[in-house]
């Protein structure tokens, strides 16, 4: 099935990309695509701990799997994070 | 209501007139500038990145929420990308209410929400080099 990743920010900057376009299999989830994109652009690793996904753009877990044709981002930390509570 | 995501410069008083009521005996409005340093260097400008859809929707989601928590009577929220100079405005929060005080609560916790979950980033320039300003993650907003 086909899905879109875009990228911002600071991970604009690591992959070179605003989006990427993927044949994946059924059923993968955000956290074992994001493992697979780390593969092919291991500074994302760095964000293991603190980077959020979107699907559709809505929040999901890591565990949210995904069907054709959906939108995945993944989202690193806004700079209000560090204040939240 | 009123939300907004533009490249464009940001001119508060369309959102003022918006949320002005005859009722309403308060207006407060919080300007989002464009600061010339941070942490001791001196900053020549920022660029803001935004996932445009979801910033809107995130935008008005944190509208909604402000204007059931609140007796408010309107609320608009404005938020610039792209490029911004010294001095430029970034993000427009108004709040119109009966009285000042739920104006002025309502207006700041808007503001400390739009940061925690808005999909909008910063990247400050500065003489020699430049980067992304990251909090420690999203506290708030970890999966369960």
């Amino acid at each position: 099935m086909k899905t879109t990743v875009k990228f911002f920010a600071s991970f604009h900057d690591m992959t070179g990309r605003r989006e990427l376009n993927l044949e994946v299999r059924e059923g993968l989830t955000v956290g074992e695509l994001y493992h697979d994109l780390r593969a092919r652009f291991p500074r994302l690793a760095d964000y293991s701990g603190s980077l959020l996904f979107t699907a559709n753009a809505e929040y999901v877990p890591a565990d949210h799997a995904l069907h054709d044709g959906d939108e995945v981002a993944l989202i690193p930390p806004v700079s209000g994070g560090a204040h939240a509570h | 209501m009123l939300i907004s995501i533009t490249a464009d410069p940001l001119d508060p008083q369309p959102f003022i007139e918006h949320v002005r009521r005859d009722e309403s005996g308060a207006v407060a409005l919080f300007l989002g500038v464009v600061r010339n340093n941070n942490l001791g260097r001196r900053v020549l400008h920022l660029e803001y990145d935004a996932y445009p859809q979801m910033a809107e929707k995130k935008l008005r989601q944190v509208a909604e929420e402000i204007m059931s928590h609140w007796p408010i009577t309107d609320i608009a929220i404005a938020h610039r990308t792209g490029r911004l100079e010294i001095g430029e405005t970034s993000l427009v929060v108004v709040v119109s209410s009966p009285h000042r005080r739920e104006a002025f609560d309502a207006c700041q916790h808007a503001v400390d929400r739009i940061k925690e979950v808005a999909p909008i980033w910063k990247k400050e320039v500065w003489e020699g080099g430049e980067a992304w300003i990251e909090g420690e993650g999203h506290p708030t907003l970890k999966p369960k």
